[in-house]
This record gives C-alpha cells, sequence and structure tokens, in this order.
C-alpha cells in the first residue's frame, strides 16, 4: 500500500510527451524541425516552453516573430489553465506523443489571454492559491504567509522542486479535526461540450449531518450528466490528472492529494471513447 | 460577442433601492448585482451598484470600468475579489457572485495600480 505522501509526488512528478510542431503557414528560412519535449502536468505552457520558442526562431526572421502561441487539433491551448487539464480536456485516449502546433502570429485574442513574460504566470497562480484559500480558510492561511513565502510557492513550481513547494503548500492543506476538512473545496470542473469555461461552486467536504462528501456527490450536484445512469454504457469519463478516480473516493482526499499546485482540484468531464 | 464592452448592458442602480426580493433565487437570476469601489487615488465611480451579466467576464467589466473612468489606453486597471485576490481575466462575474458574493451582491474593488499581492 503506497504512502499517501507518494501519490503527492506522483501528482507532481507526472510528464506527457509531447512533439511541437510549428504551424505550417508560419515564414521560415529552412525547414522547421519537431521538438519533443516532457511537459510537467502541474506547470503551465507558457512557463516551460523558452526551448521551444529558442528551437524554432532558430529558422525564422525576427519579423516575422509575434507572441508564441498553442494549438491542438484547431483549439487555442490556454496557457493559464494546467497542461494536464488542457491535455485531459483536449487530448485524453489518443495516440501519444502530444502533437501541439506552435504559432507566432495571428494570436487569437478572443480565445487566450497575452502572456509576455513569466511574471503574469506567476500573477495568475499566486491569485489561484489565494482564491483557493479564500475557499478553503477565508484567506487566513495565505495571509499569514510573508512575501518569502509566497515567492517558495512559486519558484517551487517553477524550478520544480518538489520539497521546497510542499514544504510551504502543506500550511495551505491543514485544517482542523473538528472541522474534518477545509470550508470548501476550491474546484473547477471542466466539459468539452460546453460553451462556459468551467463550474466552480462553494461545496462542503461534510454535508451538514457529518457524512463525508465524495467526489460523486459533488458530480450530483453540479453536472449529474456526468454521472453513469444504471444499466447504462457510461457515457462520460471523469479524470483528473490522466486518471479516472472512484466516485466514492472522499472530496476532502482529492482536495489534499490531487489538487494542482494552484491549490485548486481540476476535474475534467470528457465523452468516453466509442471504439 | 454578446459580453462586449462596447455596448454596456449594465442598468443603473440607485445606491439607496434596496435589493429586488422577488421569488426567483440569485441561482436563477441571468443578472446580478456587482458593487464597485475604488481603491486608492483612482477615481471613484459616481454609480456604484451595477446588474451585470452573469456570463459577463472580468475583463469586459474592467474594459467597461476603464472606459467609464474615461482612463488613457495605456492604464491599467486591476480588479480584486475579497481584496485579496485578482481574478482571472476570462473568469465569468457570475462564478465569483457564486462563490464570493455576499447579502445578494458581489463586491469588487479596482485600482490603478496593483493593490494586494
Amino acid at each position: 500500500m503506497a504512502d499517501d505522501k507518494d501519490v503527492l509526488r506522483d501528482v507532481w512528478f507526472g510528464r506527457i510527451p509531447t512533439c511541437f510542431t510549428l504551424n505550417q503557414d508560419e515564414v521560415t528560412e529552412r525547414e522547421a524541425e519537431p521538438y519533443y519535449l516532457l511537459l510537467p502536468r502541474v506547470s503551465y505552457l507558457t512557463l516551460v516552453t523558452d526551448k521551444v520558442k529558442k528551437h524554432f526562431l532558430k529558422v525564422m526572421k525576427a519579423e516575422d516573430v509575434e507572441e508564441m502561441w498553442f494549438e491542438y487539433e484547431g483549439t487555442p491551448l490556454k496557457w493559464h489553465y494546467p497542461i494536464g487539464v488542457l491535455f485531459d480536456l483536449h487530448a485524453s485516449n489518443t495516440v501519444l506523443p502530444w502533437s501541439i502546433t506552435v504559432h507566432f502570429k495571428n494570436f487569437p485574442d478572443r480565445d487566450l489571454l497575452h502572456c509576455p513574460s513569466s511574471s503574469i504566470v506567476e500573477a495568475h497562480f499566486m491569485s489561484s492559491i489565494k482564491e483557493a484559500d479564500a475557499l478553503k480558510h477565508k484567506s487566513q492561511v495565505v495571509n499569514d504567509m510573508q512575501k518569502k513565502d509566497h515567492k517558495q510557492l512559486w519558484m517551487g513550481l517553477q524550478n520544480d522542486k518538489f520539497d521546497q513547494f510542499w514544504a510551504m503548500n502543506r500550511k495551505l492543506m491543514e485544517y482542523s479535526t473538528e472541522d474534518g476538512g477545509f470550508r470548501y473545496i476550491p474546484f473547477r470542473i471542466y466539459q468539452t461540450m460546453s460553451d462556459r469555461p468551467f463550474i466552480q461552486k462553494l461545496f462542503r467536504p461534510v454535508s451538514p449531518d457529518g457524512n463525508v462528501h465524495t467526489l460523486g456527490d459533488l458530480l450530483k450536484e453540479m453536472d449529474p450528466t456526468a454521472l453513469p445512469n444504471d444499466g447504462e454504457p457510461k457515457r462520460y469519463q471523469v479524470v483528473i490528472h490522466g486518471i479516472e478516480p472512484l466516485l466514492e473516493t472522499p472530496l476532502q482526499w482529492l482536495s489534499e492529494h490531487l489538487s494542482h499546485p494552484d491549490n485548486f482540484l481540476h476535474i475534467c468531464i470528457i465523452p468516453t471513447p466509442t471504439d | 460577442m454578446s459580453d462586449s464592452a462596447e455596448s454596456p448592458t449594465e442598468t443603473q442602480k440607485e445606491d439607496s433601492q434596496p435589493p429586488t426580493d422577488d421569488s426567483t433565487t440569485n441561482e436563477e437570476k441571468k443578472k446580478i448585482d456587482v458593487l464597485l469601489k475604488a481603491v486608492g487615488d483612482t477615481p471613484i465611480m459616481k454609480t456604484k451598484k451595477w446588474a451585470v451579466d452573469r456570463g459577463r467576464t472580468v475583463q469586459s467589466l474592467s474594459q467597461f470600468i476603464s472606459r467609464f473612468l474615461k482612463l488613457d489606453a495605456t492604464e491599467q486597471l486591476f480588479i480584486y475579489v475579497n481584496q485579496s485576490f485578482a481574478p482571472s481575466p476570462d473568469q465569468d462575474v457570475g462564478i465569483l457572485f457564486d462563490c464570493f458574493g455576499s447579502d445578494g451582491k458581489l463586491i469588487l474593488h479596482y485600482c490603478k495600480s496593483q493593490a494586494w499581492g
């Protein structure tokens, strides 16, 4: 039986083999070779693709280069969603490596936020942590931290330092035993079939009569169509970090162990593959 | 885009007007009440309370405020929830209302410089 701490490690070191290909409409001076990279699931595209940019800039003229952005099969990829969420949502059940197209022009302003520097990623990441702590502890834990503590969380993510990150992040995971969990669970439910970005509402880890809420309880309230009906084939997969956790799993446990570094539990609802 | 800031759909509300108490819950309402508060030396808006579509994004609301205050295009505007975090620009205000609203309204602070972290 694996220790729960091993789960944190497994989540942190999850990688997706990815092949970056230059969009064929980009103007190049010679042919651009594809670039292969193992992407950390818990990081952000614009944070881990400096090498990709450098690789393609070698074959391009500076005047042909605008802000870099990524696309998968026609869908622009939102850099401010964790990489693992983008993969689970758009590319689950496809062949690896994940094939991402790189663009340097025609930035899709309607679909993507601009990301001129890593400080934008940092601001987004820290805001997410603060938002999550507002739900978990009325912001008390994150407000009690010092600037250097916030920096430690960010540097841990940016430099892929598990121990550095978790030495601080464990404070954000604390709660009193009498409460039985966080005030509310910070979660986001993404659906490929929806035009709204995601579902996020208030949901407690324990019911008023003291029962532990499970992943199934959450879905029943937020997105009942995602749950299988008795005797019918399963229409949707409920995916977190590339796996389908049991619907009986307590939500508090999932929040503590399967949340992304931004402290949100990101849940993807995707159609079950037909083949 | 339906939530374009070019054609604001906010309807002005009197500050003194009590929240409407009809039978529909806020959950079902298409619009939510947003209270906008200035921070520091950022100009205040004479009208503070607005009814905003739930599906409107933070970015679109921010553009509306910038236009309302006649800010330069170069001036940034930061929006904060709970005086603590800046929501993502593509976040729907409806979600912020569901998670961080109180007394039937969502209070947002706006600022020309970074006010909180």
